[in-house]
């Protein structure tokens, strides 16, 4: 019913935008990759491997991305620990208030990064609201440095953060659970934590993936929670690229670096795609 | 506490620990932000248990701050700039997923979604280099158009999903009758699409105010609100910024529970929402 002249007016605005401003940037950014930097600052647009071999090379870079992969796996583990079940109880426990409960969760998530992670830093500073509090207890006798500017306060940080995220995959894979298959399991004799793990649990794989990608791939390239609360030994691989296209002058090797973020970034989204497809039951 | 027994298995001590971790996790989720508020009317500064000197100062001190105040005009300018760059590609792109073949589909898809689920220094800094390459000079421009292309996939993905279940009689009626695709499109096509576009305006507005990672690297002279409050992180924190952040959380909250409602309105489900977050995940 629709024209091909209707197909083409729809189709080549978006294509065109997409392209300039998506395609294009990724693909400069592979081109930088292969650039250098001269002595005088300039950007020398010859092709070379200089920068994957500096990679290569150094173990910092390495230190570091194992560092943010390390940080980046234990937000989603306890955001997963967290969201799970709190979905499920969600799902099958908190009947009528399901939807107020369900806002309560999702309004965090719209509420600014910033506000946040700022929020972090004033309980777990040394003068922070915890600290004190535990002086005022008189459970510590002197502020505990190691709450700010350590990984643990990055990985705190952006586990409340992505704690959202994770959960609402994993409850819309609940919630499209026939409820008749869960009855099911029960008329025949099943006990609810045998229910649980062999009917609910696997219809719930797809979600789970879903979620914990998502906390996983955004933790990985956060740069602003380590910026704000990690300190020296909270330095993600982010970072540097910062430093690399700020201070440091070098927007090839940072190019590099993120080149690489992307592929493992774009290479996991894949494999989490295939996991969801191998687990999903519709 | 008689909802905790009405869900399909009625057992009482699981529901009660699992009710335990719900409320834990609520906690969490929330206690950060009471402790923000609280704080931002705590005279003797950001930290110190327990707070006392309560005061509305720094909320004086935030509404004579001019610097703060340029800012917000600038993410406002900003917000409404990007809103309107997402629609008016994130809509026909949606069409055209909807309704169109073409060779690259596939890809075009998930490009669109990419900058979703992409951490925001990939697309700030891959932006960063076209604008350098094109000599353009940075500045809120580039701002807009750096949130304008990566919140495309909010605008997509939500009229997608309207389109799914638009009555596509409705159309062919127009059609027949007369009118051409153009006055479809506005008189049939946009009013059924209604909710899902106020919606993902809404959501586009919300998060252009907030984002800051992309912001990050394509800022030119003029701060955005939330660069400028990261500026003044690094200088020293005072309880003004908990003011700040106190007033963005309640807007925020105002334009979550308005578009919740309009989703639920259009969806009339519990599903809200989740499926941005599959979509991030590019599901196709």
């Amino acid at each position: 019913m629709f024209s091909r002249a209707y197909k083409t007016v729809v189709t080549a605005p978006p294509l065109v935008w997409v392209t300039v401003f998506l395609l294009v940037p990724y693909l400069l950014m592979f081109c930088y990759s292969f650039w250098s930097v001269s002595p005088a600052q300039a950007i020398v647009h010859s092709w070379n491997l200089e920068n994957y071999k500096e990679l290569l090379q150094k173990t910092v870079y390495w230190e570091t991305l194992l560092r943010s992969m390390w940080i980046a796996a234990r937000v989603m583990v306890f955001s997963l620990l967290l969201g799970y079940p709190l979905a499920y109880f969600l799902s099958f426990y908190a009947g009528k208030r399901k939807d107020l409960l369900y806002q309560m969760v999702i309004i965090p998530l719209w509420v600014s990064y910033l506000v946040r992670a700022y929020a972090w830093k004033t309980i777990l500073g040394s003068d922070g609201v915890l600290n004190t509090l535990l002086q005022y207890v008189h459970l510590a006798t002197h502020p505990l440095d190691f709450l700010l500017y350590s990984p643990f306060a990055v990985v705190l940080t952006l586990t409340h953060i992505y704690t959202p995220f994770t959960f609402l995959p994993i409850y819309a894979a609940l919630e499209h659970i026939p409820r008749n298959l869960v009855e099911a399991s029960h008329d025949l004799g099943a006990t609810p934590v045998q229910t649980f793990w062999k009917v609910i649990f696997p219809l719930s794989i797809p979600g789970v993936v879903a979620g914990a990608t998502f906390a996983f791939v955004l933790s990985l390239g956060d740069f602003l929670a380590p910026l704000l609360l990690g300190g020296p030994s909270g330095i993600m691989i982010s970072n540097i690229v910062v430093s690399l296209f700020g201070a440091a002058y070098n927007w090839p090797l940072g190019a590099a670096i993120s080149l690489g973020m992307l592929v493992i970034v774009v290479s996991l989204l894949f494999f989490s795609e295939r996991l969801e497809k191998k687990w999903s039951f519709s | 506490m008689e909802f905790l027994v009405s869900g399909a298995t009625g057992n009482i001590p699981r529901s009660r620990w699992l009710l335990a971790h719900a409320a834990a996790v609520f906690s969490f989720l929330y206690l950060p932000i009471a402790v923000l508020i609280l704080y931002s009317f705590n005279g003797q500064g950001v930290g110190g248990f327990p707070p006392h000197h309560l005061t509305l100062d720094w909320y004086r001190l935030l509404f004579n701050d001019a610097p703060i105040w340029d800012s917000v005009l600038n993410s406002l300018q900003v917000a409404f700039a990007a809103m309107a760059i997402s629609l008016t590609v994130g809509i026909p792109a949606a069409l055209a997923l909807d309704r169109a073949q073409f060779p690259g589909k596939k890809l075009f898809r998930r490009l669109v979604l990419l900058p979703l689920i992409l951490p925001g220094i990939i697309t700030g800094l891959s932006l960063l280099m076209l604008f350098n390459v094109m000599g353009a000079k940075l500045s809120l421009m580039t701002i807009v158009l750096g949130h304008g292309t990566a919140l495309i996939s909010v605008a997509t993905t939500e009229v997608f999903a309207g389109l799914q279940k638009l009555d596509r009689a409705q159309e062919e009626a127009s059609l027949d009758l007369g009118a051409n695709y153009w006055q479809t499109f506005w008189r049939v096509t946009v009013p059924n699409l209604k909710l899902p576009i106020i919606g993902a305006a809404l959501l586009i507005f919300t998060l252009s105010m907030d984002e800051i990672a992309v912001s990050f690297f394509l800022i030119g002279r003029d701060n955005t609100l939330p660069l400028e409050i990261w500026g003044r992180l690094r200088r020293g924190i005072t309880p003004e910024i908990n003011a700040v952040s106190t007033i963005i959380f309640v807007f925020s909250l105002v334009t979550i529970v308005v578009w919740y409602r309009l989703r639920v309105r259009a969806e009339g489900g519990a599903d809200v929402g989740a499926e941005l977050i599959e979509a991030g995940s590019a599901k196709s």
